[in-house]
């Protein structure tokens, strides 16, 4: 199988899916409304709302909800093999996810720029409210632990990544105060440090640091028995274990010294060069893929599944997650992104296409590991490195990035720069999610303080301490963070229950406005199914060998069991008559002069 | 279109989307900044008796508009009671 063409079938079913589906979702769902006034019009204030060009509202929003994690999960899932990950991104993101965001889009605008959650309130109920609020918490706990063990692992196999992405962060501060204290205006300072970031990796080859081990684990039984009675192999990965847990405490100092900072400071600056890295690895790859065409020389479906690998079915639809469907878009889409469209039919655009992006990035993660990668490796290679389902987890960003080097080679970029480039991409979106993430949890924390006048949690350094420190027992629980990614699981999971609480939302709403509630009722359905059973599936691995993986797997199927009763209860009043029948009805439809306000 | 104008549009549209969200955060962080010294000069105007509502009293004509798009963000849609009003 030649990659250009995997390439070319996955774009044009994006695209077909973007003409002829949404635009039926557009017309005859939705019903979107040129004339109708939006929450960036009625509510113009300059900060949250304000009218923005449809493509440049496209940009926000495809950078916002891009990130390190529609790369991770199809890097892991391609286990399997490349055909069921392929499928999934496609059919998931064409059915599933852009109805979802393009839902969430909508609906939003269409109750006055509300967030999710608030809609939850409105719509199902309050308790639904508290069910969303522990769900996001649980996302953000688990995000933040995933996040800091992908990091630590990318820094110990690509020690070139350590020297740009520690420079980029006095770079970004010194934009940031630089922007915000001086006339120097936002473009030169911002592009001086997207320069100066390029100017860090290609030193990065020189210069390659190695944190030095300060732990000194002993080898656990595990390891001394996968070495095989090799003392000096047995040693090497305690010493890795103790490189991994100094890193994962260096990420969560850094995750609490970044999210108390203001937001311009270091946060804004990073978004920045973040999102040129995007538009500019997503390039790289494609032209990549485009000069060389390697041969996706990965099984289409794998028949040497390793023992301790479950079955693709059902779990591949929870280890991807955000490259098909990803709750997490529902926030986005309905707490900042709904507050500048322009117009009610710009959701299509924006919505709907922004989920084809997300899609088109996880369908190049597929493409790097299953050719790039496996081209560089070869078939045995490539086997080796996914020869058990915790390697998969552990080593299946590695396998992305190696895969970009060899991708960006093929149009002159030199390996070993471009392997850093590819780590460093991944690396700084995982650790602005994780700044942001520590952000969240604080917030939340604070909240639970003041709600239980518990008086300590109100401050908020210490939330932030709280917070990272509830991470840390989590990332470096399982097998002194080697076990880290065993996580993942839990975290889709997770991300597909918000994805099918907002599909919920709208279901109902549609329910109650007699139009079609099947394309939003039949992924809500899907997604309860298959995180319900894959759920079961962990529960069952986890029970008596790993506790804590145990509990985390039982609060989270709670969550579920409690939500499916929550959909149930809440389609059946539906059902009845009693959902809202009318949207934002303090919302004047104004025809107004569509020149004269833009 | 031509195509130079065209190449215009593209850059102009790919610069806004970098620099939007970052003029966003700017613009809040000054609101919070100005918020905080609404607070502390027009105090009196909330019901909370400021000792040095002679001296803030001077400032009114100055602030007046800025007290408008503050009470907005506040979520009041009319200005609180406090013997004048602006809205």
């Amino acid at each position: 199988m030649s990659s250009i063409v995997l390439l070319i079938a996955g774009l044009s079913a994006f695209v077909t899916g973007y003409l002829l589906y949404s635009r039926y979702i557009a017309r005859h769902v939705y019903r979107l409304d040129p004339d109708f006034v939006t929450p960036a019009h009625r509510f113009e204030d300059g900060v949250d709302y304000v009218p923005t060009n449809k493509h440049v509202l496209f940009g926000h929003h495809f950078t916002s909800v891009a990130g390190a994690a529609p790369i991770v999960g199809p890097a892991i899932a391609v286990i399997w093999g490349w055909l069921p990950a392929f499928l999934w991104v496609v059919l998931g993101t064409i059915f599933a996810g852009a109805v979802h965001d393009f839902g969430a889009l909508w609906l939003s605008a269409r109750n006055r720029g509300q967030s999710i959650g608030t809609l939850t309130q409105g719509v199902i109920g309050s308790r639904a409210r508290t069910l969303f609020l522990l769900i996001i918490f649980f996302l953000l706990l688990m995000v933040n632990a995933v996040f800091a063990v992908i990091i630590a692992n990318l820094f110990i196999a690509n020690p070139g990544a350590i020297f740009p992405i520690w420079m980029a962060m006095p770079t970004a501060l010194a934009v940031g105060l630089l922007v915000y204290r001086t006339p120097a205006g936002i473009l030169v300072p911002s592009v001086v440090a997207l320069v100066l970031l390029y100017v860090y990796i290609w030193i990065g080859q020189y210069i390659q640091p190695q944190l030095p081990d300060f732990f000194g684990f002993a080898p656990s039984a595990a390891q001394i028995q996968a070495a095989a009675g090799d003392p000096v192999a047995a040693a090497a990965a305690a010493t890795t274990d103790g490189i991994r847990a100094g890193w994962v405490i260096i990420m969560l100092l850094y995750g609490l010294l970044a999210s108390t900072l203001p937001v311009w400071l270091l946060l804004q600056p990073r978004d920045y060069i973040n999102s040129h890295q995007l538009f500019v690895a997503l390039g790289v790859i494609g032209l990549g893929v485009l000069v060389t065409n390697p041969p996706v020389v990965a099984p289409a479906i794998s028949d040497h599944l390793p023992a301790d690998a479950p079955g693709w079915f059902p779990l591949l639809f929870i280890t991807i997650a955000c490259g098909a469907i990803s709750g997490f878009h529902g926030l986005v889409a309905s707490g900042t992104t709904s507050k500048q469209l322009d117009r009610e039919t710009d959701a299509r655009f924006v919505g709907y296409g922004g989920m084809m992006g997300e899609g088109s990035l996880a369908l190049v993660s597929i493409l790097a590991t299953t050719a790039g990668f496996a081209v560089y490796a070869g078939l045995e290679g490539w086997q080796a490195h996914y020869s058990s389902f915790a390697s998969a987890s552990a080593g299946g960003v590695n396998a992305f990035v190696s895969g970009v080097g060899v991708l960006a080679e093929g149009i002159g970029i030199p390996h070993d720069v471009a392997v850093i480039f590819a780590a460093v991409v991944v690396i700084s979106f995982a650790a602005t999610t994780m700044d942001t993430g520590v952000r969240l949890q604080r917030y939340i924390i604070e909240e639970l303080g003041s709600q239980y006048r518990i008086q300590p949690l109100q401050n908020g350094l210490f939330a932030s301490i709280v917070a990272v420190a509830a991470v840390g027992v989590l990332a470096l629980g399982i097998d002194r963070g080697a076990g880290g990614m065993r996580i993942w699981p839990l975290f889709g999971t997770t991300n597909q229950l918000t994805g099918a609480l907002t599909l919920l939302v709208i279901t109902i709403v549609l329910l109650s406005l007699k139009r079609n509630f099947w394309i939003t009722a039949v992924p809500m359905v899907f997604l309860f199914f298959m995180t319900t059973w894959a759920m079961i599936d962990q529960l069952g691995r986890h029970f008596g060998n790993q506790w804590m993986l145990f509990g985390f797997g039982a609060a989270v199927f709670v969550l579920e069991l409690w939500l499916i009763l929550e959909a149930v209860t809440a389609v059946r009043r539906a059902l009845k008559g009693g959902g809202p029948t009318s949207l934002d009805p303090d919302a004047e439809k104004v025809v107004y002069d569509v020149t004269g306000t833009r | 279109m031509s195509l130079l104008r065209r190449l215009r549009t593209v850059l102009r549209i790919y610069e806004e989307i970098g620099v939007a969200p970052y003029r966003r955060e700017i613009l809040r962080a000054q609101a919070r900044q100005r918020d905080a010294f609404m607070v502390a000069t027009m105090a009196d105007a909330l019901g909370v008796p400021s000792p040095v509502e002679l001296y803030t009293l001077e400032l009114l004509p100055y602030l007046m508009e800025d007290f408008h798009a503050w009470h907005r963000r506040a979520g009041l849609e009319r200005a609180p009671e406090g013997g004048w009003r602006c809205c």
